[in-house]
């Protein structure tokens, strides 16, 4: 079943027109992998899932994103309420500064939540399913900062999951990290995917491969293929698209 | 503009000992049929004695090929050359074994009198050769049209290999005395319709090399 559902959709930072047409249905509860050369789009294209981009001056777009059905950009729709359904982890981990409990628990106090024993269950059940939690329970009021670097990683997941999104943007999610915390990352999207849809934008080949059930490869703003993760890394049909994957690209 | 990779000089280093192992199974191929038209016990012996470099050919290339996925974790193209290798190089050294098989067959043969001779059975030798040699080009130049052709070619080999083995059925039949050899060159009939199969199995692979379409085990025009 299509979970988010693009067509024709152009994107553009002032006169620079940096998406062409995009078109392409993302399936609920999968894992999807944009990848591409620096500059290709596809971290546009993500941001443009849940109107990240809505705040850069003169940024405007063409054409239809649809969650479910529903206009991301249509008059109905707002976008705080759209950026809790869809949320976003990003390239550098970014704690605020406060502890770990709070960090998890600061998007529900946002929205109004106050019951102690409910956050306390909400906190303990997104530290579990972003793998952190037998690592911090015992030290859960101290500063986030504390944390390694796969930890914080893992702590923004978890805060990104405390709201109860049902759509997770991934922005390489794991290009700053060692090998073992990424490896735990990758895991991570793997069960994460039975409850959430995971777009994913990586720079890393190997990781699309890994973690994506559908692959889009996108190359100056255009999409060129999308299809299985398998076959793009099996038997691509685009010239472009063998020549990416193979690091043939000059 | 596509890049220089040195993974590119890998996979030529790999198809280049591929086809060195190619050529010494040609070479094994077409003096096992000489050793067995001509009687010659020293070239049987030869080849025999030649099958060793052959099989240390084909450790080499694993040896080459199981270094480049750990290294470059091939993609692609490049998946299913290495792929492809894996599975060629296994046949080919099959292929040498049963040359090898019908030099025995033939230095055997050559402890008793001349048999009559069985017509089909050069003929079959010389199809089994063209199909294995046909292979190698088809995958030399990735040429998956010929590698189908030469798969059709294969019901040609079963024929002949069925017409060898009546013709030495009543040989036996005939005289008791013809059971021995005519055993042994039935036996060198099957070695070279296996040949012919081994063949086979590399132009599926080459097929798959090509287009990325596993036809093993489907109907060679099927889609």
């Amino acid at each position: 079943m299509t979970k988010i559902h693009v067509r024709d959709f152009d994107f553009f930072y002032g006169a620079s027109k940096v998406l062409h047409g995009i078109s392409m249905d993302m399936p609920d509860k999968q894992v999807t992998a944009l990848i591409g050369p620096s500059g290709c789009g596809k971290s546009t294209f993500l941001r443009s899932i849940n109107r990240m981009n809505d705040i850069i001056p003169d940024a405007r777009h063409d054409g239809l994103i649809e969650i479910d059905g529903k206009n991301v950009y249509g008059g109905g729709t707002d976008a705080v309420e759209l950026r809790r359904r869809v949320g976003m982890v990003f390239q550098k981990s970014n704690p605020f500064p406060k502890s770990i409990f709070d960090n998890v628990a600061y998007g529900l106090k946002i929205g109004g939540m106050r019951n102690r024993r409910q956050l306390n269950e909400i906190v303990e059940k997104s530290l579990t399913r972003a793998a952190l939690w037998d690592e911090v329970k015992d030290r859960l009021q101290t500063s986030a900062f504390a944390l390694s670097g796969g930890q914080q990683q893992r702590l923004c997941i978890a805060r990104a999951l405390a709201v109860d999104p049902e759509i997770l943007l991934m922005d390489e999610p794991a290009s700053a990290l060692d090998p073992i915390a990424t490896a735990k990352i990758e895991e991570l999207i793997y069960e994460l995917k039975d409850n959430f849809t995971i777009v994913i934008v990586t720079h890393n080949m190997q990781q699309a491969a890994r973690v994506s059930d559908r692959t889009a490869f996108f190359m100056l703003g255009k999409l060129v293929e999308y299809s299985e993760t398998k076959t793009i890394f099996m038997n691509p049909k685009q010239k472009m698209t063998e020549d990416y994957v193979t690091g043939r690209f000059g | 503009m596509t890049m220089h990779r040195h993974f590119d000089d890998d996979i030529e280093a790999i198809k280049d000992m591929l086809l060195r192992m190619g050529a010494l199974i040609e070479d094994a191929i077409s003096q096992s049929i000489r050793a067995l038209l001509d009687r010659d016990t020293k070239m049987a012996e030869e080849v025999i004695a030649r099958d060793d470099e052959i099989d240390q050919m084909e450790l080499a290339i694993d040896k080459r090929t199981i270094e480049l996925i750990a290294k470059m974790q091939p993609a692609a193209s490049d998946l299913r050359f290495v792929a492809t290798i894996m599975k060629i190089t296994p046949e080919l050294e099959r292929i040498a074994d049963l040359a090898q098989d019908v030099c025995e067959r033939v230095i055997e043969l050559n402890r008793e009198p001349q048999f009559k001779p069985v017509t089909q059975l050069p003929q079959l030798a010389e199809n089994a050769q063209k199909m294995v040699r046909e292979a190698l080009d088809a995958f030399v130049r990735g040429d998956a049209m010929l590698a189908r052709q030469v798969i059709r070619h294969d019901d040609v080999v079963d024929q002949l290999t069925e017409d060898s083995f009546r013709a030495l059925l009543t040989y036996m039949m005939e005289n008791p005395r013809n059971i021995s050899p005519a055993i042994r060159l039935t036996f060198i009939g099957k070695y070279f319709e296996r040949m012919a199969d081994n063949a086979t199995n590399i132009c599926e692979m080459v097929v798959y090399l090509v287009e990325g379409k596993m036809i093993k085990h489907t109907a060679p025009d099927s889609p």
